[in-house]
């Protein structure tokens, strides 16, 4: 066991460096540098004539004329080492203090869908399979085919709108405006639950869509095995028989998809939040790749990337002590 | 599904001369024959497959179909709601539709302008109009549309807040969202042929090295990781420069899938009899692979083609819809969703999210077309 999590943590090591290489080169991409932009920033409207020097100056305080390995270390040496993932320009002060909070927020984002997919995905999906080709079979397939075909955008205006109109709700965001600046207490966390029903629904949606066609598929798989049919020979009861066997074996194939789950809810989430207007790490992503501001994309990307990578790591020992059939050392 | 009549173990013991027949015909048909009967049986594939040929029909012949052209401006119009064709007023009916006239108003207390129906004129709608020219499919020049009307103007879909058509505005996004998602698939096709066909044939390190890249692509969140690409134009890129590089970072992020698929049925068949002999008669690795084992499995990669298609179509409309895709004046269903983004448009202007019905029509048929596909890929197995 312990050879087993050394080998996957140097695996998750190793995807991550990888990882960060290619975010450096996403936060290289856009036409210009920080300094044009830091200056564009700082000076514009004011008046300050700037030249080619000022530029060059701020270049050379920002470490930006230091070739790209070189500025690559830095920064990757930066977050390692401090934790610092440089400077936010368009809020003129560091990421750390920009992402902050978010990454909070983002994470019970992350679990409240995660929840209400299981929730409903595992049950669901298990009982398509027993009522196979049934009426609420078709329909069950038919849902997971809208789960996937609706642009998340418009079924988050669709929830919005009708809880605007219907539920008289405040319009989306993660805290009504009395609890938004105030301490935490009981009342804020009962009012932040019941902001993140909206996007929960939007988000689980669709992963809900993938896990149940997941859970059925197994489940029928595993329903006409003969070690199935030998309990229920031995009079073994229908729902025991489900528990005990096919509906244990279901449960795997979800463990090990759960990182692609929060990878698939990472992917929706900067839009959803724009459209909700929840203030957390997808929207910031967003709003700092309009910005150019490529310091806080960057951070955010790794961070996103860094906790599917880590839930992956999680659910292979998961499924390693689910399932004893899963070789604990692969080649 | 019921493919008892075409299966081998309902022929095996042929009975009557029919029977014989049909496994005669079974036997000696090619493997493009047996796809297609098995294909035949999906029903809802099919309905998905007309749906797409239809859209790319609008797609190629949007201007003919659409009576004005995508910026057209009609003053006086601005935020029409969709207007239906009647064939009944007061007066009776008539085989000529006819539209009511539209007039705006100024609300004499939130002076606001508001357009309303004027059930008292009557706008006859005639096929075959001549309207603004354009060139139909880039190079024929051409003023007919198919319809209009000789006073006024006519809005199936309503209008948007500048007063352009929006009916005439979704073909042309039609065009533009199909074709983008086409060359992108495509070009991920070629990569992932190249690249997945390299790693699974030659196997060892550079299998390993192809493997991991796929991986990292894999594990990053795929829209956060086409922003951050989309982000990276210039602003001073043409609309179609942005277009171009729209297909290639839809293929760029989309070609690991893919080149995964092509792998692995590499690897599988790579130790095959026929591969074997191929080798041991002198085959070059090009001609192994492009002769013997492509023809192989192309059927999947079909399949994989068309089930990663929706992929990118939602990508496109996600990117567009946030302003770091496509840029007006190029029109995409998700450039015309960008006016749909806020609560205030389904209370004002319902039919703005019009296009969003082409987006989720599109998905579910590509969606029901590769799961028909999927099972008629493999003609030899027997369903159950």
């Amino acid at each position: 066991m312990i050879k087993f999590l050394f080998q996957r943590t140097i695996g998750m090591a190793v995807t991550m460096f990888f990882v960060s290489i290619m975010v450096f080169i996403i936060m290289e991409l856009p036409p210009g540098d920080y300094a044009e932009r830091w200056a564009f920033r700082k000076f514009s409207g004011t008046g300050t004539e700037i030249t080619e020097a000022d530029i060059d100056n701020i270049r050379a305080e920002f470490g930006l004329d230091k070739p790209a390995p070189e500025r690559y270390l830095k920064w990757i040496g930066g977050i390692i080492l401090h934790g610092d993932f440089g400077e936010a320009f368009a809020f003129q002060t560091s990421v750390n203090i920009v992402i902050g909070q978010k990454i909070w927020l983002t994470l019970t984002i992350l679990f409240s869908t995660l929840i209400v997919t299981y929730l409903i995905s595992i049950p669901v999906g298990m009982y398509a399979a027993i009522r196979r080709n049934s009426i609420e079979d078709y329909t069950l397939t038919v849902f997971s085919y809208l789960g996937f075909a609706l642009p998340n955008f418009l079924l988050a205006l669709i929830l919005l709108y009708v809880s605007i109109t219907y539920f008289d709700s405040t319009v989306g965001g993660l805290f009504s405006p009395e609890y938004a600046d105030a301490p935490w207490s009981i009342e804020k966390a009962l009012d932040l639950l019941s902001h993140l029903i909206i996007p929960a629904i939007v988000l689980a949606w669709s992963a809900t869509a993938f896990q149940l066609q997941t859970v059925r598929a197994t489940m029928l798989d595993e329903i006409n095995n003969l070690s199935v049919t030998a309990a229920r020979a031995r009079g073994v009861p229908e729902w025991k028989l489900l528990i005990k066997y096919p509906a244990r074996l279901a449960i795997n194939p979800v463990v090990s998809t759960m990182s692609f789950d929060a990878n698939r809810i990472f992917s929706e989430l900067p839009i959803v939040a724009l459209v909700l207007g929840l203030p957390e790490l997808g929207e910031l992503l967003l709003k700092s790749y309009l910005d150019l501001d490529m310091f806080v994309a960057g951070a955010i990307l790794l961070i996103l990337t860094f906790m599917i990578v880590f839930m992956n790591f999680l659910s292979d020992i998961a499924l390693a002590i689910l399932d004893p059939r899963v070789k604990l050392i692969e080649g | 599904m019921t493919t008892t009549d075409l299966s081998p173990t309902a022929i095996q013991t042929p009975v009557s001369q029919t029977e014989s027949d049909e496994a005669l015909r079974y036997y000696s048909a090619t493997q493009v024959q047996l796809i297609w009967w098995r294909f035949r049986k999906h029903r809802v594939a099919q309905a998905g497959a007309l749906i797409l040929i239809t859209m790319a029909l609008i797609g190629l012949f949007a201007e003919f179909l659409g009576p004005y052209t995508g910026t057209t401006r009609t003053s006086g119009v601005v935020l029409v709601g969709p207007q239906m064709p009647h064939f009944c007023n007061d007066d009776g009916c008539t085989l000529r539709p006819f539209l009511y006239g539209v007039k705006s108003e100024r609300n004499p207390e939130t002076l606001g302008m508001e357009v309303k129906i004027d059930t008292s004129v009557r706008r006859d709608i005639h096929f075959f109009v001549q309207g603004e020219p354009y060139k139909l499919l880039g190079f024929i020049d051409l003023q007919t549309h198919l319809f209009g009307v000789s006073e006024g103007s006519i809005h199936l879909f309503g209008t948007d807040s500048l007063g352009r058509d929006i009916f005439t505005r979704i073909l042309l996004a039609t065009r533009t969202s199909l074709s983008i998602g086409i060359i992108g698939v495509l070009i991920a096709f070629v990569l992932a042929l190249i690249i997945g066909g390299a790693a699974g044939y030659f196997g060892g390190w550079i299998d390993y090295v192809i493997q991991r890249l796929t991986e990292i692509v894999r594990v990053v969140p795929v829209i956060p990781l086409y922003m951050g690409l989309a982000a990276a134009f210039p602003v001073e890129w043409s609309s179609s420069q942005v277009y171009f590089a729209m297909t290639l970072i839809l293929a760029i992020v989309g070609w690991p899938t893919l080149a995964r698929r092509i792998r692995g049925k590499l690897l599988s068949l790579r130790g095959e009899d026929y591969v074997v002999a191929a080798t041991l008669s002198g085959a070059g690795p090009s001609r192994i692979i492009g002769r013997h084992l492509l023809p192989a499995f192309m059927s999947y990669i079909i399949v994989d083609l068309v089930i990663s298609f929706p992929y990118m179509l939602l990508s496109e409309t996600a990117l567009s819809f946030v302003g770091l895709g496509l840029r007006p004046p190029t029109v995409s269903w998700g450039v015309l969703l960008q006016d749909a983004q806020t609560v205030r448009a389904i209370e004002q202007a319902p039919w703005l999210f019009i296009p969003a019905a082409f987006v989720v029509i599109a998905v579910l048929s590509f969606t029901v077309l590769g799961d028909g596909l999927r099972d008629a890929a493999d003609p030899y197995q027997i369903s159950e």
